[in-house]
């Protein structure tokens, strides 16, 4: 067990979650073990085990500037907090709130979500199958509320309503923010590639990197690489930093079902290289290009409230498109949008939700394209703020 | 065609005054306290030709909802009586969203004692049954006694008549379909049930199999040829904007499931999408379980199907996923099981002959997974070769009980037993095992151990974590936590099957998202967390009923193939043998888990708490 706990502690730490080894995890068969079982918050967490049925548990207060985000927007929030990013949008629906960090408090809301921020304590998520559940809903969470504090405070600098305190914790969070990515990282492996062992090995490589550099969060993007008409892409639900065993092969020609564990953008993947001269993709998560996606200056838009689904202007980002497109191959489905908004561009920003960036022969160009437009769309955003 | 029909033979003017009664009391009921559910539910009595409606109180659907749970709680006081005891209860109940917009609604379970293995039997079946059966006002049918005479049922709205059935005996399904087509939705037998085949299948609608549990010999039992059902009502909603906002999370999260909507997903190949993944995670079994991929399943996979019979999608009522797949020339193509099972599992490398048995086992009412595993295990004791034309003779042999046939129709449990070596039936409880080898996936291995209703693929389903990756990936080679996952999942699958809803959905969905949609139907407010304990108390009922029926520890275990003997191959990522000291623990905190005493036995004390007693 102490394995288990070591795996998704390190997980946490590595992608900026929490500060070394903050977090109690719990985990239960037989009988329920905790990863650090002297902590007093123990005895106040087991009960959830017998009044929820569910498996595992994570506790911990995030890393900053996490915390003193969701800090805020919990002490400022009546009833849950209503992110309007993909993640929240597809998987979490809202983000509740607890007053104690007590069973009684607790039960009542994780009976009906995945998570519940506590006022003062953080965020208690839980699963039903493994630890990889509350790491996952954790990360996510942290992501929602990043990109709607500043969502929220751009609009509200735009407005002319901002507060003094917003501001206060708004430049208080900026200044602890990382830096941002102002070398080219060190060069990934030079295509093209013919053979497999290559090409798997310079997949799993630009996803470290990616997640290594802070771009984004393990758990946000895919990738993929086309080589002898099979798409080689990550499996659904892995981590970009971890992907060794998790890249399925599709066939171009549909002669095999064995990506059916492939990446639900693989309709956008496939879109992508039969629609382009590209070869490598690379999508992501980065936060300031999800935020920059829902800004929006048009007014009295008959399609506000959906932008993510319809919307009728060609609109751009730092010369970047911003299209709609929900996850996966439904009619709203951003493979419908993503490959031809790719054409003679750099990338796309999918609205509230990530950024596709393609290269003919490796990945280098599709990660410096990814890191550019992130970088260009966190300017861009201050800038913005600046004038609000 | 012409049938001779009788009415039920009850003085008919008092009959009329009690249905009115009953359905002015059932009115009341339903505007005052009912929505999702009618509160109605169909008594047929064979022995009278008789029936009458059952009100149930509320509480009792807000306890076991409907579906598997409500069928469960009216069969529990005869589960001790032998399947063909007449007063063993058949039953066909929906849930409180079918009939209504929630996603995958079109469902029902049918109920019995099963012939085959002596557990409860249960099936949750698509078509259009259960749809037709809340239409009429219903919200199950629960059948005893036994008809003098082959007859039919024929349900409309409110009205049921007993049709003689006697000419129609050894009608095939696709024939009697034929002939019933304008009489709704239909739930028939074929002639494997009516010749006594212990894992005949009641048909729906032609094409949607109530299987694993031998219920057509259920219904064949009390001469039952036939059930028809067509209704005109409504199920009444408490929010139907509710519900649309409940559905658009639904969708949403299924149109982002790669299993289900995405390039290869079941939506575009049916349930055959998962061939080709069997194959490669050496999971396929093959030559009845002797080894774990198929030569030849490159050419035989769901892409292959396609491309030479080019099929058409088709799906249960109110269902957007439509995974059922029908040929240009009309024949159901097979599901992954069938596709499995009629190839790797009896070695059989060719595509028509797959076909061919899929489609003679679906239209005389016989069990594709069971039929097929009969088989492999009879190749494996002669030594024979399956070649096309013995498949499908011995498959005729089996459906009319002719020479060899008459034992393997008993299944493979009583047929090694019969040839002296009980080892060669890859069965749990008595049910053959399905598509997935348990050495290549340890949660599958404690999951088929433990199922109620033997070794069941689908009370768990731990295929979604362990190969398909959903919710989140699990480690497929090892049993930590598996005991609390396979319990937790055992819960949620119960309530699918009680709500009456599709499991495929949980590939995307969760029981999060559907308590809101039930919420949004009855009126309501409940949690996933508060569903998931009613299927817990679902699942326990159903251990109680094993129980009594003699069902300890030493049913709910694999067969010795699985921990002895090695992959008899040179591939070194065949998978090991299970560690058999493993398995046990994993089983022993299951029990644990479970609230069941060291030998798998229910207690008092977790039965009280679950309020089962």
């Amino acid at each position: 067990m102490e394995d288990i706990f070591k795996t998704y502690l390190t997980k946490m730490v590595h992608n900026g979650l929490i500060d070394g080894g903050n977090a109690l995890l719990g985990l239960a068969d037989a009988k329920l073990d905790w990863s650090h079982p002297d902590d007093p918050a123990c005895e106040t967490l087991a009960p959830l085990f017998d009044h929820l049925n569910i498996n595992t548990l994570i506790f911990a207060k995030p890393a900053e500037p996490y915390w003193t985000i969701i800090d805020y927007l919990a002490q400022n929030a009546v009833g849950p907090i209503t992110p309007n990013d993909c993640e929240t949008r597809t998987f979490l629906h809202d983000l509740p709130v607890a007053d104690n960090l007590t069973a009684e408090a607790l039960i009542p809301i994780l009976r009906h979500r995945k998570s519940a921020i506590v006022r003062n304590y953080g965020i208690v998520t839980y699963g039903t199958v493994s630890l990889e559940q509350p790491f996952v809903t954790f990360s996510s969470v942290c992501f929602a509320c990043f990109v709607k504090f500043f969502s929220d405070f751009l609009l509200e600098s735009k407005s002319g309503s901002l507060d003094d305190n917003k501001r206060k914790i708004f430049e208080s969070v900026t200044a602890m923010l990382p830096e941002p990515i102002q070398t080219r990282p060190p060069e990934l492996a030079r295509g093209p590639f013919t053979n497999e062992k290559d090409l798997l090995h310079a997949i799993c490589q630009a996803g470290k990197q990616v997640v290594d550099l802070g771009l984004v969060d393990s758990s946000f993007g895919n990738i993929s690489y086309c080589a002898n008409d099979i798409l080689y892409i990550s499996q659904t639900g892995s981590f970009l930093d971890d992907l060794a065993d998790c890249i399925d092969p599709c066939p171009l020609d549909g002669s095999s079902c064995a990506g059916i564990t492939a990446s639900s953008e693989l309709s956008a993947h496939m879109g992508i290289i039969k629609q382009t001269d590209c070869r490598a993709i690379l999508h992501g998560h980065p936060k300031f290009s999800v935020i920059l996606s829902m800004d929006c200056d048009v007014e009295c838009c008959e399609h506000r409230g959906s932008c993510h689904k319809f919307c009728p202007y060609d609109r751009n980002v730092c010369a970047i498109p911003v299209v709609s497109g929900e996850v996966g191959t439904g009619p709203y489905g951003l493979c419908h949008n993503v490959p031809k908004a790719l054409h003679d561009r750099p990338g796309v920003i999918v609205y509230g939700h990530g950024v596709f960036t393609t290269a003919a022969t490796d990945f280098n160009q599709a990660l410096h394209k990814l890191i550019d437009i992130e970088s260009q769309c966190r300017i861009e955003y201050f800038k913005k703020t600046l004038k609000g | 065609m012409h049938l001779a029909y009788y009415e039920k033979t009850t003085d008919a003017a008092q009959q009329r005054i009690w249905t009115f009664y009953e359905a002015i009391k059932s009115e009341l009921k339903r505007i005052t306290l009912m929505f999702g559910w009618h509160g109605n539910i169909l008594r047929i009595d064979l022995n009278r030709k008789s029936f009458e409606f059952d009100t149930p109180d509320p509480g009792l659907y807000h306890k076991f909802i409907g579906g598997r749970g409500l069928a469960g709680y009216f069969l529990k006081n005869q589960i001790t009586l032998s399947y063909n005891d007449p007063d063993m209860p058949v039953l066909f109940f929906t849930g409180p969203l079918v009939n209504t917009q929630s996603p995958t609604s079109g469902r029902m379970t049918i109920m019995s004692r099963s012939p085959l293995t002596g557990t409860i039997g249960d099936s949750s079946v698509g078509g259009s049954f259960g749809t037709m059966l809340k239409k009429t006002g219903f919200d199950g049918i629960i059948i005893t006694g036994c008809s003098d005479q082959l007859c039919g049922i024929e349900i409309f709205d409110d009205k049921i008549r007993f049709v003689s059935a006697t000419a129609l005996a050894g009608q095939t399904v696709s024939e009697l379909n034929r002939m019933l087509k304008d009489k709704g939705a239909t739930a028939v037998i074929g002639p494997a049930a009516e010749n006594g085949v212990r894992y005949s299948n009641i048909m729906i609608d032609g094409h949607y199999t109530a299987g694993r549990m031998g219920l057509g010999l259920n219904l064949a039992t009390k001469n039952i040829k036939y059930i028809t059902v067509k209704g005109t009502g409504k199920t009444p909603v408490a929010d139907p904007v509710g519900l649309k906002t409940a559905d658009k999370d639904i969708f949403r999260l299924v149109s982002a499931s790669p299993a289900l909507m995405g390039d290869h997903g079941i939506s575009r190949f049916g349930t055959g999408a998962l061939y080709d993944l069997m194959d490669a995670r050496h999971m396929m079994p093959t030559h009845n379980f002797r080894k774990t991929r198929f030569e030849h399943a490159a050419a035989l996979n769901a892409p292959a199907f396609h491309k030479r019979f080019m099929p058409k999608s088709t799906g249960c009522h109110g269902c957007h996923i439509r995974c059922k797949k029908i040929s240009s020339d009309g024949r159901p193509l097979p599901e992954f099981e069938s596709m499995s099972h009629f190839s790797a599992l009896i070695g059989n490398p060719d595509m028509e002959t797959v076909m061919a048995a899929n489609q003679f086992c679906n239209d005389h009412g016989m069990d594709t997974i069971s039929a097929a595993s009969t088989l492999a295990c009879y190749f494996e004791l002669t030594g024979k070769h399956p070649a096309t034309e013995n498949i499908m003779a011995l498959l005729s042999d089996i459906v009319f009980q002719k020479g060899i046939g008459e034992q393997l129709g008993q299944g493979s449990a009583q047929f090694a037993q019969n040839f002296g070596f009980p080892e060669t039936a890859m069965t749990v409880k008595r049910l053959e095992l399905p598509g997935y080898d348990p050495r290549g996936a340890y949660g599958m291995a404690l999951a088929y151990s433990v199922a109620s209703r033997g070794g069941c693929h689908l009370r768990a389903y731990p295929v979604s974590h362990e190969i398909l990756r959903k919710p989140v990936p699990t480690d497929r080679f090892t049993f930590t936590g598996k005991a609390k996952i396979i319990k937790l999942q055992e819960d949620v699958n119960a309530m699918a099957d009680s709500l009456t809803v599709c499991k495929f959905i949980f590939f995307a969905a969760s029981i999060e998202e559907y308590a809101n949609v039930y919420s949004a139907v009855t009126g309501l407010k409940i949690s996933g967390q508060e569903l998931m304990k009613i299927g817990e108390r679902i699942c326990y009922q159903e251990r109680i009923m094993n129980a009594k029926n003699g069902f300890t520890a030493k049913d709910d275990d694999l067969p010795k193939r699985f921990f002895e003997q090695p992959e008899s191959c040179t591939d070194t990522n065949a998978p090991k043998p299970i560690n058999r000291e493993d398995f046990l623990k994993a089983r022993a905190a299951y029990y644990v888990v479970r609230g069941l005493d060291e030998d798998g036995m229910p207690t008092k004390e977790k039965a009280e708490a679950l309020g089962l007693i």
